[in-house]
């Protein structure tokens, strides 16, 4: 059970597939302040291992992540 | 080397405010793109828009007919070829039917095959091919013309895209040398 992250900016890439959930998330977490959250909400199959893979590549935190009726939820913490 | 790079890490970071890791100098990813079909192109683009999204430097070196991906008069008409293809799909969804090469080869069918594919990225919401090329423009990927192609195919510089600057395969290669990824398409 995920408890729902407060956030303070929402990104819904629902029906998008790869590349634009990883270039909508890049351009969105600029738009956040460092430490605010961005719930970025997906259904591209591959965004899950993508969306870890640019957690990692971009050094902004995956706080937390879960599916929810064939959605892909995600939230991440800008840290930089 | 590995004391010199821990010394220089620790240099870096100490210019930063405390508690601020040092910004990591961005990976870098070499393409070489060879071909210019628009099923070729399209994952170079894709390749490319996401490696600079993650903050990479992405440069694409436009070489034989990959050359079209930067040429002004070409890159808007960029077709697919329908034959030579062996994993062509059938053109209805679910008939497991191949249409066979010779019909490829008749007068139109690189606009029908063209046509397909196009019409498959909108259905999927993939953007278009001049779409995803401003995308990666505007994300800084850098296109270099082959200054031997143009030569050999006898295209001159005013007819490559704003922003696509002329290299050679020795100055690219120098580029690649340090790449962390590099890609032949």
């Amino acid at each position: 059970m995920t408890v729902q992250m407060e956030a303070d900016k929402v990104l819904d890439c629902t029906g998008l597939l790869c590349p634009i959930p990883v270039i909508k998330t890049s351009q969105a977490i600029k738009e956040v302040e460092v430490g605010q959250i961005l719930h970025m909400i997906a259904t591209d199959p591959g965004a899950p291992p993508d969306m870890e893979a640019w957690s990692r590549q971009t050094g902004h935190e995956l706080v937390d992540n879960t599916e929810e009726d064939g959605k892909y939820l995600f939230w991440f913490k800008r840290t930089r | 080397m590995t004391s010199t790079a821990q010394e220089a890490g620790t240099n870096v970071s100490t210019l930063e405010s405390p508690g601020a890791e040092a910004i990591p100098e961005p990976k870098k990813f070499a393409m070489v793109a060879s071909k210019g079909g628009l099923d070729e192109v399209y994952p170079i683009l894709i390749m490319g828009s996401t490696a600079a999204a993650l903050g990479w430097d992405v440069r694409v070196f436009c070489t034989f007919y990959g050359l079209d991906l930067v040429n002004k008069k070409r890159q808007k008409k960029l077709k697919v070829s329908a034959v030579g293809n062996a994993a062509s799909p059938p053109p209805i969804n679910g008939l497991e039917i191949k249409v066979p090469t010779i019909i490829g080869m008749l007068p139109g069918m690189n606009s029908v095959a063209t046509w397909m594919l196009k019409n498959w990225m909108k259905s999927s919401n993939i953007p278009t091919f001049e779409e995803l090329y401003d995308t990666c423009v505007e994300s800084g990927v850098q296109f270099y013309a082959c200054a031997t192609t143009l030569g050999v195919m006898n295209v001159d510089m005013d007819d490559i895209v704003e922003g696509a600057s002329c290299l050679g395969a020795t100055a690219f290669l120098d580029f690649a040398s340090e790449a962390d990824v590099a890609l032949f398409v």
